[in-house]
């Protein structure tokens, strides 16, 4: 740009953005990878002119001044094109030529991303690094009084339960007289929590899927899948695999119309029924499958046109109060299925979770209550939600659990924790923690994206463009050009991967509070925390 | 770790002889207390059967209180045995006043009270005398249950007993039931000392109970009075046994199904297994993951050990017709009864629950994998 051109209120350079690509011009082939990789074409190839001053003290030495010009990378400072920080140039680049630093400072690119009045959406989570998760220790470790156990030897059932479980006096009394006991799954405690056909690839979807087959089928590990909102594929819904698969219904419905028609259809039951009433990311708020992402397929799932946005509404359309609705729909649920398969509700991190927990208390239908915390991951939704909306999810488990336990009811209603469990690569200490402050089991999403296939999603606002369809590994893409980049296979070995190594790290968490035979549900004897506050919050040792 | 030893027998025993057992086994115990559970009694009580007796230590204040507050309620002494210990305790025992062991008649309108109402008030009595001991210093209650003495204290088993002089005490049960304490997670509190009491169930254990607060919050939460205390992690094996039982009306051999469940492909297998399955599901929060042994006695004098599922601590049962003994180690077992058969005693292993009726017959070995009795 000339020093006197016109420039606007958005005009920026390149140190005011959050991401400035460094290229060395030596190395570089102008091979061109970098440029068609990138997914937001934040770089091109450029022209640069270049004068090169020649003199010499020398008398009669020839002096020059010539201008010449040199080919290379550029990088775009409008704020449409800005880099993200994937870093794919990195990645491709044959000769380490190319790579995407960290501004130095807070970037100006985030006052200019509203064009046309339209506030950011992205993908990704709340972008605040660090949890509150991985301060919590165990501090219980059996030492000459009770020995530690061997984690690599000794025998464990580390199974949770999810339905409702009928108090000790009720269930021999409907034993007894033959009455109905709700039905309760014994499962992994660590599930892969909903991420729907749609906001993820269909490479990614097939690959969590083979995973969990696997899992169950050849290494006996009971884990279970949500599937999100967005439908569940036909034969899916018709093979015996559904077992494995917990279906989700939320305020969009999409997806419901071919399940339902598929009931008869169907092998064997689904391991749960979802409703999901919120999602920790952008709680208040509903699902967003931008239209990028709606093709033909997707679209034929979830039984909309394709190309268009789908914004869920934020909450359920038929229901106008807890009591009636959500019973209702909890009942209903049961009813489709001839009263076999458990029905719980999800919601997201609230002041208001005791209200929701205290009414499913007084409903006997009701399996459980999922609790998805403010840093829960999404494919889509607004910066705003994201960032500033929501509850942490270990108060709000604590309060949970703890008012379960006032009323007496801890066994028989299971919390499931979820938002930013193993946010920092911690999964197996933040599950750990969160099971002793009383939730049954954990929920898993973005986590497993970074670990099974490879997302590039950051705190630090990485990548994060999950929202566009541009996802560059082909993760969150319905694009087939990106989401062949992506292996099912290989995504399938790495959820195996995954929970073996979860398996033993929680062995290895158990093990030395000599803990075996049950997991640790609301052992808080075994926490603490660096911190009064929230030591004191949270009901659990403060040690320094 | 603790050392336990429970005793049942035809015959009237002197409870010297599990105080020398304890002894025996001192390697296993550092004196931080001693606990002492006498049931079925005989001499004095023999004829007072159904006479609730209360046993605790007191001072001279609370001792006055106490009489004052069981007049109010209409309780009068029946018979008493009262300890004023010598002045010098011998070291790390403390100074007490009085350690008593009263049977009281019940005042005239318990007369006709049900058992279960009776039995109610019995323990709100316990608990209401335990809280004002507690608010002043000056009472230590144990138990207050017909046919029943209990006798805590910190010190050497041995040197206790000199010191209270029970050799010379006029105390014959016939089921006995001891435990010397190692002190280890919390402060020395006698409530912490085992055994442990509830409405004609008691148990002792050795080990630590690494689900302890879960446990706790969870009977905490059944809204039966008796389940407070907890000063050790142990009580609420007394109180999942009280709850198993007389809550629940399961049988002993249904208690180690709640306190250590099968593992879900040895439960598959049993023939109970529908009925084990809901059992675990909704008893999940009574699992106990141990390490432990537990050494019980049931209302009805029967006594019996479990082991929990990882079988980290020892424990043995032997005897013979008449007498048999239950306790943490050989060596012990072999200084309360040197005239059995050792070829019978028997180790219980991690499905194993041991019992010996109130008949005193024989050692029933219960594994966990048998089909449950039925009822009747």
């Amino acid at each position: 740009m000339l020093s006197n051109a016109a420039i606007t209120p958005s005009t920026l350079s390149v140190k005011d953005l959050p991401w400035q690509i460094l290229w060395n011009k030596d190395k570089c082939t102008l091979c061109g990878k970098c440029t068609a990789v990138c997914p937001v074409n934040a770089i091109e190839s450029g022209v640069f002119r270049k004068r090169i001053v020649r003199t010499s003290l020398e008398q009669g030495a020839t002096q020059s001044s010539d201008h010449s010009i040199f080919y290379g990378i550029r990088q775009k400072t409008d704020p449409a094109y800005s880099c993200v920080g994937c870093a794919m140039c990195s990645l491709v680049c044959p000769n380490d030529a190319i790579i995407p630093v960290r501004s130095d400072e807070a970037d100006k690119l985030r006052f200019h991303i509203n064009r046309g009045g339209r506030p950011r959406t992205r993908g990704g989570r709340r972008n605040v690094s660090g949890s509150l998760l991985d301060q919590i220790k165990f501090i219980r470790i059996s030492m000459l009084t009770d020995p530690a156990l061997d984690a690599g030897r000794h025998e464990f059932e580390l199974r949770t339960l999810l339905g409702r479980i009928l108090s000790p006096e009720e269930n021999l009394k409907f034993v007894e007289e033959n009455g109905w006991i709700p039905p309760v799954r014994e499962i992994y405690p660590l599930i892969i929590g909903g991420m729907s056909f749609g906001a993820l690839s269909p490479s990614m979807w097939e690959g969590l899927q083979m995973g969990v087959a696997y899992l169950n089928e050849e290494l006996g590990m009971p884990v279970r899948i949500s599937t999100g909102e967005g439908g569940c594929p036909p034969r899916l819904l018709r093979s015996r695999f559904l077992k494995y698969v917990i279906l989700q219904i939320a305020s969009g419905y999409f997806g419901w119309d071919e399940i339902i028609h598929s009931i008869p259809e169907m092998k064997v039951d689904p391991c749960a029924i979802e409703i999901k009433y919120g999602q920790g990311a952008k709680p208040g708020d509903g699902g967003l499958l931008m239209w990028h992402k709606v093709n033909s397929l997707i679209a034929a799932i979830r039984g909309v046109p394709s190309g268009i946005s789908l914004p869920s509404p934020p909450t359920h359309q038929t229901q106008y109060s807890i009591e009636e609705s959500v019973a209702k729909m909890i009942q209903s649920m049961y009813m489709a299925w001839g009263f076999r398969v458990p029905v719980y509700p999800k919601i997201s991190g609230t002041s208001t979770a005791l209200a929701v927990l205290n009414n499913l208390t007084r409903n006997p239908y009701a399996a459980g209550l999922a609790i998805d915390g403010e840093d829960g991951g999404t494919g889509a939704a607004y910066n705003v939600s994201m960032n500033h909306m929501g509850h942490p999810v270990a108060s709000n488990i604590r309060d949970c659990y703890l008012n379960l336990v006032k009323v007496g009811m801890q066994n028989e209603i299971p919390l499931f924790a979820a938002g930013g469990v193993g946010k920092t690569g911690n999964l197996a200490a933040n599950a750990a923690a969160l099971i002793m402050l009383g939730a049954s089991g954990v929920q898993v999403g973005k986590y497993l994206m970074e670990a099974a296939a490879g997302c590039l999603g950051s705190e630090s606002d990485r990548c994060n463009i999950c929202n566009i369809g541009l996802c560059p590994k082909g993760i969150t893409s319905q694009d087939p050009r990106l989401y062949r980049r992506l292996d099912p296979e290989q995504v399938a070995q790495r959820i195996v991967d995954v929970f073996i190594s979860f398996d033993i790290e929680l062995k290895k968490i158990v093990a030395p509070l000599g803990r075996s035979t049950s997991l640790p549900i609301g052992m808080s004897d075994a926490l603490g925390i660096n911190d009064k506050g929230a030591a004191e919050r949270l009901n659990i040792k403060y040690v320094v | 770790m603790c050392r336990l030893i429970a005793l049942t027998s035809e015959e009237p025993l002197s409870p010297m002889i599990a105080l020398r057992a304890l002894d025996v086994m001192r390697e296993g115990h550092d004196g931080s207390g001693v606990g002492l559970l006498l049931r079925d009694l005989a001499g004095p009580f023999e004829n007072m059967k159904n006479a609730p007796i209360l046993s605790g230590i007191f001072s001279e204040k609370g001792l006055k209180r106490l009489d004052r507050f069981m007049m109010d309620v209409g309780f009068m002494t029946k018979y008493r045995i009262s300890v004023k210990p010598p002045k010098t305790p011998p070291p790390g025992v403390p100074r007490r006043d009085v350690y008593l062991v009263r049977a009281y008649e019940y005042p005239e309108e318990w007369e006709n009270l049900s058992s279960v109402e009776l039995y109610s008030r019995l323990l709100i009595l316990r608990l209401e005398l335990q809280r004002m001991g507690e608010e002043k210093g000056d009472m230590i209650i144990f138990s207050f249950w017909p046919d029943t003495i209990m006798i805590k204290e910190i010190g050497e088993p041995l040197e206790l007993a000199e010191h209270l002089n029970v050799d010379r005490m006029d105390l014959g049960a016939r089921v006995i039931m001891a435990q010397g304490r190692q002190n280890t997670n919390y402060e020395i509190n006698l409530y912490a000392c085992h055994p442990f009491f509830i409405q004609g169930f008691s148990t002792m254990t050795n080990g630590e109970n690494t689900a302890f607060i879960p446990i706790r919050e969870y009977l905490m939460s059944r809204g039966f009075q008796g389940y407070t205390g907890y000063q050790s992690d142990s009580e609420v094996f007394t109180h999942i046994l009280h709850y198993t039982l007389s809550q629940l009306g399961l049988s002993i051999e249904t208690y180690k199904h709640v306190i250590t469940p099968l593992q879900d492909e040895d439960l598959k297998k049993h023939p109970d297994y529908q009925f084990l399955k809901q059992l675990k599901h909704s008893c999940r929060k009574l699992i106990i993951d141990g390490p432990n042994c537990v050494i019980g006695c049931l209302p009805d004098h029967s006594l019996f050990m479990a082991q929990d599922r990882k079988k980290l601590r020892p424990g043995v049962v032997g005897g013979r017709e008449g007498l048999f003994c239950f306790c943490s180690e050989i060596c012990g077992l072999d200084s309360a009864i040197p005239d059995r058969d050792k070829s019978r005693d028997f180790q219980p292993m991690h499905f194993d629950t041991v019992i010996v009726g109130p008949d005193r017959k024989e050692a029933e070995i219960c594994c966990q994998t048998q089909q449950l009795p039925r009822p009747h």
